[in-house]
């Protein structure tokens, strides 16, 4: 097995890991960065991010309206001092992107433009298009190519956490295009490596999104923090899941039901605003997590349209024109023209709630530190606890750069002040042990269970019973389900034995991830007995302050299920009050 | 949701066993709303696990599934079914890379000559963060904006025919996004790029075939920032000549 040893290792180059990366480079070219993905950076799915990311430039904001419609958009399960410190440093890191060459889109004076997004007082969305993400990506990683301290490892597969002396140590990771394991020994390790949507079978995430770090860290002891809070966003498309921006909304996109009525005013964000007058916290701008509740209750009254995708409304974009769509939201017409077969020049675009982002992950504080010594996570892998119950849109893009600077500093007075040799032979050993698991994996023989087949039965099962709205039966048989398929995995057999380029192991590998992960969504859910942000029960459909103004820790308990404990919110200056978006701004 | 028909001839090579690549072929009863890459995942789904390619956004923006599909370099995941409904398709890898394994192919090369090109904002004096940002005008944007959009998916290598007779051709993604930096009003790198724009197997190896334009599937025209490129080229190589060689 190849040893390479680095100072910092980070697992994941999508936007958290290349912020990172180049945090550390920029400040401390002396130190080495082992950046392992196991995709070529820019195929990350940050790429996939459209609308926009949020800080605070304009005259007109202020960083206690961002603080505050980012604690309440989280329905208060956010750590206060973790938003005043993000809201805090989005503007320097988007201003820093500006000097890196992102190609912000611009107000006709020269300064960069901003976009109302959903829950949002003021607008302060900042956006290249539609493509922001994308932009982000790809502004990072060209940057990244600048600095000779960042070794990159791409198509190379992460397996485990190597821990030892109490601390993380390493990781060692499978080199996709030979089967060739490597250790990586490093002082620090910070885990940049996603969510876990593909965990449910209608999902704007890309095949990549497996968690596979979250697991990593969950089977090394590492708690996860709120996974059962899971994003829908309002508005996908149908056949594919495709994400079309929040922005069709900040545009003045509106949402109509089988009758084209206008439905959100009947869920508390009326009143009805006037066609191409979009007003701020209203309506079409409420929260991603209420917008997804009302079409599930239109559903349940028959106002949605059948189709052989499932049911749907419309997002209805007619009145924007031509040259404000292709001038705002171009991807959005393509992907709808490519996708769907429909212009939202000239009809609406039929859409449905669509899984987009955990909101929970690896428990992180402030610090991006994990509660194991040298180890730090950022980005949507991670639950720093900013988002609380609820993101709101156009906070996960900024979170990525204000978090990944800060564990670039965090992990570099780590492994700067850490003297402490490297526990070889225990490294070594841990190693070997994930050798042997891979070989025993690959080499299985006699299985009857398909990884396609238990995926689809996990997907299924995720989504009937712990999907928008959840019932302490539907997710008693979730948890059953998920049990039994863990169970099951032990019988998967793997028909390619290649060690070049195995995706049939690496699906295996994630499969094994999104399993273990899935456990906690759902063992998390059944445990929190009120309804919060995207956590609704119908069996509890209040919000309980006095039981639940907690996070929800789920530690690994090997072929069992998780053990849950709560942890207290941090409330700097914010009571728990009520979320309001029925005209507010006006 | 009427079934499209589908006989795909995949390209299957694993170096481990296979001395040359060969053609296996899959019937797969396709939905009419999916793409060619919704029946290659059936296929790994469903009938042959071992199958090996790149995918994940299945939306056009990560750039992973570039391939050749019928002889032509596309996003599998960008491609209806229905343009081949009953009819034998051919899927390959990208022309003009090694094979690493079935669909796979070996990218080392683009991603070194995408470093050559410094892609990244080049100054002689850094703006503090404090200042704010650099004022560009929607205009200005304008300039550079399309050559911005490029996803690295590598169709437009895999269509140039002279990347195919002389591998060392920076190519067209790569000088296309050298051309975005220089004609970006923030940057002041194009003398430093020059070096490796004016190099044999920089801008001039290309012979403006317009291949990469037609098999671009962001419509970002590499073709025109690369003779965009050719003209600042040559520009900055007389201002040199006469000791004016600055941006």
């Amino acid at each position: 097995m190849e040893l390479i040893k680095t100072d910092i290792a980070i697992v994941g180059a999508g936007g958290a890991g290349l912020r990172t990366a180049i945090a550390v480079a920029e400040s401390n070219p002396d130190l080495k960065v082992a950046l392992i993905s196991k995709v070529y950076p820019m195929r990350s799915h940050t790429c996939a991010a459209e609308g926009g990311a949020a800080g605070v430039i304009k005259s007109d904001d202020s960083l206690d309206l961002h603080f505050n419609d980012t604690v309440g958009g989280g329905d208060w399960l956010t750590d206060q001092d973790v938003v005043e410190y993000f809201v805090n440093e989005a503007p320097k890191e988007l201003l820093q992107l500006e000097h890196w060459g992102c190609p912000w889109s611009r107000e006709p004076n020269g300064s960069v433009g901003v976009r109302p997004f959903g829950g949002m007082k003021i607008k302060r969305t900042w956006f290249a298009a539609d493509k922001s993400g994308f932009h982000i990506l790809h502004t990072l990683f060209q940057t990244s190519l600048k600095y000779p301290s960042i070794e990159r490892f791409d198509e190379f597969f992460s397996i485990d956490l190597l821990m030892a002396d109490g601390r993380c140590q390493g990781v060692v990771a499978m080199e996709m295009k030979s089967g060739r394991l490597f250790r990586f020994q490093a002082k620090a390790v910070v885990l940049c490596s996603g969510g876990a949507g593909r965990m449910f079978p209608f999902s704007t995430n890309g095949a990549i999104k497996t968690g596979d770090g979250t697991a990593m860290a969950y089977r090394a002891g590492v708690p996860t923090k709120d996974m059962e809070f899971v994003q829908y966003h309002p508005t996908g498309l149908l056949a594919t899941g495709i994400l079309l921006t929040e922005g069709c909304r900040g545009e003045g996109g509106v949402l109509r039901n089988k009758d084209g009525y206008r439905y959100l005013q009947d869920y508390g964000m009326g009143p009805e605003t006037p066609l191409g007058e979009p007003v701020l916290k209203t309506m079409e701008l409420g929260p991603r997590d209420r917008l997804s509740q009302a079409f599930w209750h239109e559903q349940q009254k028959g106002n949605t349209i059948p189709t052989s995708w499932g049911d749907s409304t419309h997002l209805d974009m007619t009145h924007l024109g031509e040259k404000h769509i292709d001038e705002r939201l171009p991807l959005v017409r393509e992907l709808s023209i490519t996708y769907a077969g429909v212009d939202p020049v000239k009809e609406p675009v039929p859409i449905r709630p669509v899984v987009h982002y955990m909101m929970g992950g690896i428990h992180t504080n402030i610090d991006a530190e994990t509660p194991v010594p040298g180890l730090f996570a950022v980005g949507e892998c991670a639950c720093a606890s900013l988002n609380g119950a609820n993101r709101l849109g156009s906070n996960s893009l900024t979170e990525l750069l204000v978090f990944g600077k800060r564990a670039a500093t965090n992990a570099v007075e780590f492994a700067r002040n850490r003297n402490a040799e490297a526990n070889e032979s225990e490294l070594q050993e841990q190693a070997d042990k994930a050798q042997t698991k891979i070989r025993e994996l690959v080499q299985r023989s006699g299985g009857t269970e398909s990884i396609a087949g238990l995926r689809a039965e996990m997907t299924k099962s995720l989504e009937e019973g712990a999907g928008i709205y959840r019932t302490e039966e539907t997710l008693q048989k979730t948890c059953n389900t998920i049990a039994d398929l863990r169970k099951r995995y032990a019988g998967i057999e793997l028909h390619d034995k290649s060690n070049v380029f195995n995706t049939d192991l690496f699906q295996a590998l994630e499969l094994g991830n999104m399993l273990a992960l899935a456990q906690t969504v759902a063992e998390g859910a059944l445990a929190r007995k009120e309804s919060r942000g995207s956590h609704q029960r119908l069996d509890y459909e209040a919000r309980d302050d006095e039981q639940y103004l907690k996070h929800t820790l789920a530690y690994y308990q090997g072929d069992e299920a998780p053990r849950i404990d709560y942890h207290d919110v941090v409330i700097t200056k914010s009571k728990p009050g009520v979320r309001d978006y029925s005209g507010g701004a006006k | 949701m009427s079934a499209v028909q589908l006989e795909l001839e995949i390209l299957r090579y694993d170096p481990e066993k296979d001395q040359e690549p060969h053609f296996q072929t899959y019937q797969v009863a396709c939905q009419e709303e999916w793409m060619v890459l919704d029946a290659i995942n059936h296929v790994k789904d469903e009938v042959d696990t071992t199958l090996s390619y790149r995918w994940s956004c299945h939306m056009a923006v990560c750039g992973s599934c570039g391939m050749m599909i019928d002889g032509q370099p596309k996003l599998a995941c960008k491609v209806s079914v229905k343009d081949y409904a009953n009819k034998k398709v051919r899927i390959e890898p990208l022309a003009n890379f090694p094979i690493e394994r079935d669909l796979v192919v070996v990218q080392d090369d683009f991603m070194e000559k995408l470093k050559r090109v410094k892609p990244y904002i080049i100054r002689k004096e850094e703006q503090p963060i404090e200042a704010g940002e650099y004022k560009q005008s929607p205009a200005e944007l304008k300039k550079f904006k399309q050559f911005t959009l490029c996803i690295n998916c590598l169709c437009c290598y895999a269509a140039c025919p002279e990347y195919a007779l002389t591998p060392e051709f920076m190519g067209p993604a790569a000088l296309a996004l050298a051309h975005r930096y220089n004609t970006d009003s923030r940057d002041q790198g194009l003398a430093e790029r020059h070096k490796e724009l004016s190099k044999p197997e920089g801008v001039w190896d290309c012979s403006f075939t317009d291949t990469c334009s037609i098999a671009c599937p962001k419509h970002v025209d590499p073709a025109s920032a690369l003779q965009q490129l050719k003209i600042a080229t040559t520009v900055q190589w007389y201002k040199e000549l006469i000791g004016m060689g600055d941006k």
